[in-house]
C-alpha cells in the first residue's frame, strides 16, 4: 500500500519533470531565434518572476474566484438539471426513446456555438458564460445518471416495495446511492469539459476571469502572465479533479 | 413473543399476464392455517411463482382473490414479506442497515431500528457480521441477510420463491431446517415454491403440487413428520416417495 504510494508519487515527479523539461527547452528555443525571441517570456524563468507581481497584487486569485464562481454556479444548474434528466431517461422507456435522438444532437453541438443565442436571450455577458457551463457539463451527468440506472437490479424495487417503501424512500434509500458512483463519474467529465469551455468563454464581453486574463495578457504581449494564467488553470483543474476522484472512491460500492 | 400466524385464503384465483395472452393459471383455491409451512411444488411455467407474487401483492390477480385473516391483499405489505431465489441485498450497505432498511422505511428510530435488528441478526446467526459489508459474505451468509431483513419487519407471512436453489447442497440444508425453526418458533405461516420434492418434504407441513397449462392444484398431500427431519430417515423417505410417486403421475397426466 505504501509502496504503491511512493511509487505514484515518483512517476508523478518524474512525468512533471518531463513536462517542465519540454517547457524549458520550448522557451530555450524561443529565446535562441531571433524570429521568435519575441515570445521568449513563455519559458520557465520569466513566468517564475511575473508570479509574485500577479499573487502580490490579487490579479490571479480574483480571476480564479471569478471563473471558479462561474463554474459552480455552471455546474449546479448542470447537476440540478442533468440528474432527473438522467432519472427521466433511465426509468421511463418512453422518454428515453423520445428523448435519445434530440439529446445526442444536443450533445454534438459545441457548447460554445451557442454563445451568440445566450448572448442575446440572457440579460448579461456573465449570465450567458453560466448558460455555455450548463450547457457543456449537462449531458455527461444526464447520460452517466441512465447509465447507472440501467445497471440496478430491477428486484431491488421490488424488495423494497415488499418491505412498505414510498417513492421518496426508493429515491433516498435505493435509487441515489446506488447511482452515486456513476453520477460522480458523469460529475467528474462534466467538471473538465466545463473547466475547458470557461477559458473561450471568458474571452468576450467581460473583463474579469481566468479566460479574460488570458486574453488581456495576449493582447498586452505579457506573455509571462498568460504562462502562470494556464498554470493556474492547469493546477485548478488538477485538484477539482482529484477531489471528484476522492468522492468518487468514497460512494463507490462496487467491490474492491 | 407473540405467535403471529394467519389464516389464509386463495380464493378462485386465475391470472394471464396480457388481456389475450395464455392463463397462466385458473380457479385457483388453496387454504394454509395459522403458522402452517405449505409448500407448493410445479414445474417450471405452471404458474407457482407467479400464485405468490400474487400472495404478496407484487402482482394483481386477473380474478378471484386472496385474504389474509379477514384483509384482502391488494398491494404489498411488510406483514406478508417475499425472499426471492437471489438475495437481492443493497450492495451499499452493511449487514445491519440492509437488515433494518423496512423499519427504516417505516420512520422507526434509530434506537429502535438498532434493537430490533441486533435481536434479528442474533436470530440467523450472523452476530459476528453485523458490520461486514454484504459483498463480503458467502451465498449462504447473503441468503440469511435476506431473511433478517424479511423477519425483522415481523411478517405473519413469509413467501419463499425458491431461495435455496443458488446454494450448494450443506448451505442450503443448514437453511431448511434454520428457517422452519424460526418460522415454527415465530408461529408465522411459510408458504415455499419449489421445484424441490426434497425441500417440501424437509419444510413443509404440508405439500400441494401445481401442473397443468394452465396451472391447477392437483394434489395436496400433508408432510406428518416429526420436527427433527433427517432425509435418511425412513419416514421422511417414504413420504419423499409418496410426493413422487404423485408428481410423476400427476405429470404424466399433464403430458
Amino acid at each position: 500500500m505504501f509502496g504503491a504510494i511512493i511509487a505514484r508519487a515518483f512517476y508523478s515527479l518524474v512525468g512533471l519533470s518531463i513536462l517542465f523539461g519540454l517547457w524549458w527547452y520550448g522557451g530555450w528555443l524561443l529565446e535562441s531565434n531571433p524570429a521568435t525571441m519575441g515570445f521568449a517570456d513563455f519559458g520557465p524563468g520569466p513566468t517564475y518572476d511575473a508570479i509574485p507581481y500577479l499573487f502580490g497584487e490579487g490579479i490571479i486569485q480574483e480571476a480564479s474566484i471569478t471563473s471558479g464562481s462561474r463554474l459552480g454556479i455552471g455546474l449546479l444548474l448542470a447537476i440540478v438539471t442533468g440528474i432527473p434528466i438522467g432519472i427521466l431517461m433511465g426509468r421511463s422507456k418512453v422518454f428515453k426513446k423520445l428523448s435519445n435522438t434530440p439529446f445526442q444532437f444536443l450533445r454534438m453541438v459545441s457548447p460554445l456555438s451557442w454563445e451568440p443565442i445566450a448572448v442575446i436571450a440572457l440579460p448579461t455577458w456573465n449570465q450567458a458564460i453560466i448558460f455555455l457551463i450548463s450547457m457543456a457539463a449537462v449531458w455527461p451527468i444526464a447520460f452517466a445518471t441512465a447509465a447507472g440506472l440501467a445497471k440496478l437490479d430491477p428486484a431491488w424495487f421490488k424488495v423494497a416495495r415488499n418491505l412498505g417503501a414510498t417513492w421518496l424512500d426508493v429515491l433516498k434509500e435505493i435509487i441515489l446511492p446506488a447511482i452515486a458512483f456513476d453520477v460522480l463519474t458523469g460529475i467528474r467529465l462534466a467538471l473538465g469539459v466545463a473547466w475547458i469551455v470557461i477559458v473561450p468563454a471568458e474571452f468576450l464581453g467581460i473583463t474579469s476571469g481566468l479566460g479574460y486574463t488570458i486574453q488581456d495578457s495576449r493582447e498586452n504581449l505579457d506573455y509571462a502572465s498568460l504562462a502562470v494564467t494556464i498554470l493556474v488553470i492547469g493546477v485548478i483543474g488538477f485538484l477539482m479533479d482529484g477531489i471528484c476522484l476522492a468522492a468518487i472512491k468514497r460512494f463507490s460500492w462496487h467491490h474492491k | 413473543m407473540t405467535k403471529r400466524g394467519v389464516h389464509i385464503a386463495v380464493n378462485n384465483l386465475s391470472h394471464r399476464y396480457a388481456a389475450r395472452g395464455p392463463v397462466t393459471f385458473d380457479q385457483v383455491n388453496l387454504v394454509s392455517l395459522p403458522g402452517e409451512v405449505l409448500a407448493i411444488i410445479g414445474r417450471s411455467g405452471c404458474g407457482k411463482s407467479t400464485l405468490l407474487h400474487i400472495m404478496a401483492g407484487l402482482l394483481p390477480p386477473t380474478a378471484g382473490e386472496i385474504t389474509i385473516d379477514d384483509s384482502q391483499v391488494k398491494e404489498p405489505s411488510p406483514k406478508w414479506v417475499m425472499m426471492f431465489q437471489a438475495p437481492h441485498l443493497f450492495p451499499w450497505m452493511k449487514v445491519s442497515q440492509n437488515v433494518g432498511i423496512g423499519l427504516k422505511f417505516a420512520n422507526w428510530s434509530e434506537d429502535r431500528i438498532k434493537e430490533r435488528v441486533e435481536k434479528t441478526i442474533k436470530l440467523v446467526d450472523l452476530e459476528e457480521h453485523a458490520e461486514s459489508n454484504v459483498q463480503d459474505l458467502s451465498g449462504g451468509q447473503q441468503q440469511r441477510v435476506a431473511l433478517a431483513r424479511s423477519l425483522v419487519m415481523e411478517p405473519e407471512m413469509l413467501l419463499l420463491d425458491e431461495p435455496f436453489s443458488a446454494l450448494d447442497a450443506f448451505t442450503r440444508a443448514a437453511l431448511q431446517k434454520d428457517v422452519r425453526l424460526i418460522a415454527k418458533d415465530l408461529g408465522i405461516n411459510l408458504v415455499i415454491v419449489t421445484h424441490s420434492i426434497d425441500e417440501a418434504v424437509l419444510m413443509a407441513d404440508r405439500a400441494v403440487i401445481m401442473a397443468g397449462s394452465p396451472g391447477q392444484i392437483e394434489e395436496e398431500i400433508v408432510v406428518s413428520l416429526p420436527e427433527e427431519r433427517n432425509a435418511q430417515d425412513p419416514e421422511v423417505q417414504k413420504i419423499r416417495g409418496h410426493l413422487m410417486e404423485t408428481f410423476r403421475r400427476v405429470s404424466t397426466v399433464e403430458n
